[in-house]
C-alpha cells in the first residue's frame, strides 16, 4: 500500500504498524506523528496515511526539508519562492524579521544590507540574541538565517546604502525590501531604485512606531511599482518609541506583499 | 490636477516646490512621480505642474 513517510510516497507491505514503519526506516526516531498527531502506542497503518517520523535535533536533508516545504505551499508556490531573489535594505526591525519570514518560507536568494552592529537597544524589536550583540548585523543575520533554512543563498554586504550604489548592491534582486531606519534615507532608496530599476517592486515602510492599533498598519500602492507599509503618521520618536509587535506587523507585511508580488499579484 | 487619487485646484505654473511646501511637506523626506515618472528633487523648483497631471507624493515618517 501506499503511505506518505515524511510527505514522501513510499510503497510498503500490507499490513504495517507505525512501529514497523519506525523499525524499517528510522529506528531511532523520538516521536512519531500519524496524519498530524503525535502518537505514543504501535497504530496500524492504513493507505495514504501520513507519517512523519522524527529524530530530536537530527539535521535534515536538503530534500527532506523540500519535500516539506512543497507538503505545506504546494510545487507551484514552491518553485516560485525558491527562484526568487530578494534584497533587503536595512537589517533593522524591519529588515532582520522580514528576513527571518522570507527565509523560512525559502525564498532562494537573499540580498542583505547594513553598515551597523548590534547593540543591546536593537534587542527590543530586532531578531538578534544577546550573544549577537557588537557584531556586524550582516553577519549575525546569516548565523540566524542558517539555522532557521540552511539551504538558502544568502549574500551580506556590510555597507552604507548610498544614490551611488544602490543599483550596485541591489541590482540582482527582483524585489527590494527598504527597511530603513532614516527617513531621509527611504525617500532616496524609493526614488534611486524607480529610476534605475525601472520595473522593479520595491517594498517600503512608513509609520510603525508606538503601541497604536495594529489595524493601522496597511500596505497601501503608491505607484506603479512601490509599496508602503506602516500607518504613514507614526514615526519614531520621544515618548513614542519603535517596539517588537508592531514593528513586526509591519516587517511581515512587506514579507507578505513580497510573497504576493513573487506569486504574480501586484495588488495589496 | 489629482494629488495622491485626490482632485486638488492649483494654480497653473505652481512647481513641485511650492505644492511641497503647501502641504507642508519636509522635502529631503520625499519622493515625488509625475505622470508616472519619477521627478527628482533637484528639478522640483523648475518643474511646474499643468492641469491633468497625476502627482503621486510619498512623504516617509522615521522607524525601521
Amino acid at each position: 500500500m501506499r503511505i506518505y513517510l515524511n510527505e514522501k510516497p513510499i510503497e510498503i507491505d500490507a499490513p504495517a504498524t507505525t512501529f514497523t514503519l519506525c523499525q524499517a526506516f528510522k529506528p531511532l526516531a523520538d516521536v512519531v506523528v500519524l496524519n498530524s498527531f503525535i502518537v505514543k502506542e504501535e497504530m496500524d497503518l492504513k493507505e495514504d496515511d501520513r507519517v512523519t517520523l522524527i529524530e530530536r535535533g537530527e539535521m535534515p536533508s536538503q530534500e527532506d526539508l523540500e519535500a516539506l516545504m512543497v507538503s505545506r505551499h504546494t510545487v507551484g508556490v514552491h518553485q516560485k519562492v525558491k527562484n526568487a531573489t530578494v534584497a533587503i535594505a536595512g537589517l533593522g526591525g524591519l529588515g532582520s524579521t522580514c528576513a527571518v519570514s522570507l527565509a523560512r518560507m525559502g525564498v532562494g536568494k537573499l540580498i542583505l544590507v547594513d553598515f551597523d552592529v548590534v547593540e543591546p537597544s536593537n534587542l527590543n524589536r530586532q531578531q538578534y540574541f544577546i550573544r549577537h550583540i557588537g557584531m556586524d548585523k550582516t553577519q549575525a543575520l546569516r548565523g540566524l538565517l542558517a539555522d532557521i533554512n540552511p539551504f538558502i543563498e544568502v549574500v551580506t554586504e556590510t555597507a552604507l546604502v548610498t544614490e551611488a550604489n544602490v543599483s550596485s548592491l541591489f541590482g540582482q534582486a527582483d524585489i527590494l525590501v527598504e527597511a530603513f531606519d532614516n527617513p531621509v534615507a527611504k525617500a532616496m532608496l524609493l526614488s534611486t531604485w524607480l529610476q534605475e530599476q525601472a520595473g522593479k517592486p520595491i517594498v517600503t515602510g512608513s509609520g510603525m512606531a508606538g503601541s497604536y492599533s495594529s489595524n493601522t498598519v496597511v500596505t497601501r500602492k503608491v505607484m506603479k511599482n512601490a509599496y508602503v507599509v506602516g500607518d504613514g503618521h507614526q514615526e519614531a520618536r520621544q515618548g513614542c518609541g519603535l517596539m517588537a509587535p508592531r514593528v513586526g506587523v509591519a516587517a511581515n507585511h512587506q514579507a507578505n506583499m513580497v510573497l504576493r508580488l513573487i506569486l504574480g499579484e501586484s495588488d495589496v | 490636477m489629482i494629488i495622491n487619487g485626490k482632485p486638488m485646484d492649483l494654480a497653473p505654473g505652481t512647481s513641485i516646490a511650492s505644492l511641497i511646501h503647501h502641504l507642508n511637506l519636509q522635502p529631503e523626506k520625499v519622493v515625488v512621480e509625475v505622470n508616472e515618472v519619477i521627478v527628482t528633487s533637484n528639478l522640483w523648483l523648475d518643474h511646474e505642474l499643468s492641469t491633468g497631471d497625476k502627482v503621486e507624493i510619498v512623504a516617509f515618517v522615521g522607524g525601521g
